[in-house]
């Protein structure tokens, strides 16, 4: 197991130096210790070796947006599922955490899943607030991404020992509120991490920000702090956002939480401009506001390391 | 210290630009009160007269001016917009007195309130 850390930790070493001008988040966390006491518990060997792997999270998409400052967000996911391809550890799936298209519509979906399609990956969905704008709220995205989803699209899963979960806070707005999940989504929420021991590596998504980054311009999920109270016995929880169309990150106990760029448009910092529209850079400028998010899993000391990179890295 | 400084500024100009919509609005419906038809412009994720008052019989259409996609939903079901793209507009004729809290159900911190009266 050790050597397999030391070949995952020089993959990872590859990864840094490919990132270039990305930032790099990796996290240490006590989940070395909780896997090791259940380990004892259960049987007194050495915990199994769960292989290092990678995921990559696309976000905000957008596909059917061409103003300013990006005509054809066609063309820059074209450019995000290059570099995915290009990646030096080929990842074993993609979460897209919403926003897939800029209006819901059908060829708007269809272009992204025919661009995603073409990585031979599999790819996990939930939906934006921009995926539910067809006249039956949220069908199409369903029907097209949500295939053995719950309610407005929720479900979980597992992979190499990691639990995942997805969560819908874009459905049934409030008015005057933020993101919400809604107590439906929590009930079974509840349900699906009472099954899981505390050991279990958790990796939450959702498209809102699940914590509040600037409740003036709606960027947080009125309902979260049920969510998370639920997943605080967890030794390792990762949640990862889009929405605000840029890194925003936060570690608040073992709970991480993270943000990725889009690969449409920038949007200003909270406060920085009198709404959140698009930032309306400069063409030189627009790659390096956009980007993708690569997070390695290795089991044992270090929590998932997320590796955000821009186009133009 | 610099950025603390320029977002006062920011919410302090915030602040007097909707006192002076708000007082512009209120004289308007004074001086009009007959008006059959009022436009409210969709700009900068906010509804540029956050509170409306016509009469009875009158159009209201809204007008999305920004570059990202809002909707107009009352709160009680009376009137939903389909999604408005850059340009779009949205007409509801308002029959009766009374009053019609709306927002946009996209970006739902963005709320107007609409009051009919004769």
């Amino acid at each position: 197991m050790f050597d397999d850390q030391r070949g995952a930790r020089r993959e990872f070493l590859k990864c840094m130096a490919w990132a270039g001008t990305g930032a790099l988040f990796a996290f240490e966390g006590g989940v070395a210790g909780s896997i090791g006491l259940d380990a004892a518990i259960a049987a007194p060997k050495a915990p199994p070796a769960v292989p290092p792997f990678t995921f990559v999270q696309l976000s905000d998409s957008h596909i059917g947006f061409n103003k300013p400052p990006n005509a054809d967000a066609r063309a820059t996911f074209a450019e995000a599922i290059a570099k995915v391809k290009a990646l030096p550890i080929r990842p074993d799936f993609i979460i897209h955490t919403g926003d897939v298209s800029q209006l819901s519509r059908d060829d708007e979906f269809d272009d992204a899943d025919q661009m995603l399609k073409s990585t031979g990956l599999p790819v996990f969905f939930i939906p934006g607030e921009h995926d539910m704008l067809d006249a039956d709220g949220g069908k199409g995205f369903l029907a097209r991404f949500g295939k053995g989803s719950k309610g407005a699209g929720w479900y979980s899963f597992d992979h190499r020992g990691v639990h995942f979960v997805a969560l819908v806070n874009v459905a049934d707005l409030k008015p005057g509120g933020m993101g919400n999940l809604g107590p439906e989504q929590l009930k079974w929420l509840k349900a699906d991490l009472d099954a899981r021991s505390s050991s279990t590596p958790v990796v939450v998504f959702a498209h809102i920000p699940l914590w509040t980054v600037y409740a003036d311009w709606g960027w947080g999920t009125d309902d979260a702090a049920e969510a998370l109270s639920l997943l605080r016995r967890f030794g390792s929880v990762t949640v990862l956002n889009g929405h605000i169309h840029q890194i925003a990150q936060k570690v608040e106990g073992r709970i991480a939480f993270h943000t990725a760029r889009s690969t449409a448009f920038p949007q200003p910092a909270p406060g920085t401009a009198p709404s959140p529209g698009p930032l309306k850079v400069a063409a030189d400028q627009l790659p390096g506001m956009l980007g993708i998010t690569d997070a390695l899993f290795v089991r044992g000391k270090d929590r998932i390391a997320l590796i955000d990179s821009t186009l133009a890295a | 210290m610099h950025h603390a400084f320029r977002m006062i500024t920011f919410q302090a100009l915030a602040i007097a630009a909707s006192a002076v919509a708000m007082t512009v609005v209120a004289v308007e419906s004074r001086a009009a009160p007959a008006s059959s038809a009022a436009v409210v412009h969709i700009d900068n994720f906010t509804f540029n007269q956050p509170v409306l008052t016509v009469h009875p019989g009158a159009t209201v259409t809204w007008v999305n001016d920004d570059d990202i996609p809002h909707t107009v939903v009352d709160e009680n079901g009376s009137f939903r917009s389909k999604v408005l793209d850059t340009g779009d507009r949205f007409s509801f004729t308002f029959a009766k007195a009374g009053q019609f809290e709306y927002f946009c159900s996209i970006h739902p911190h963005m709320t107007g309130k609409i009051i009919v009266k004769a």
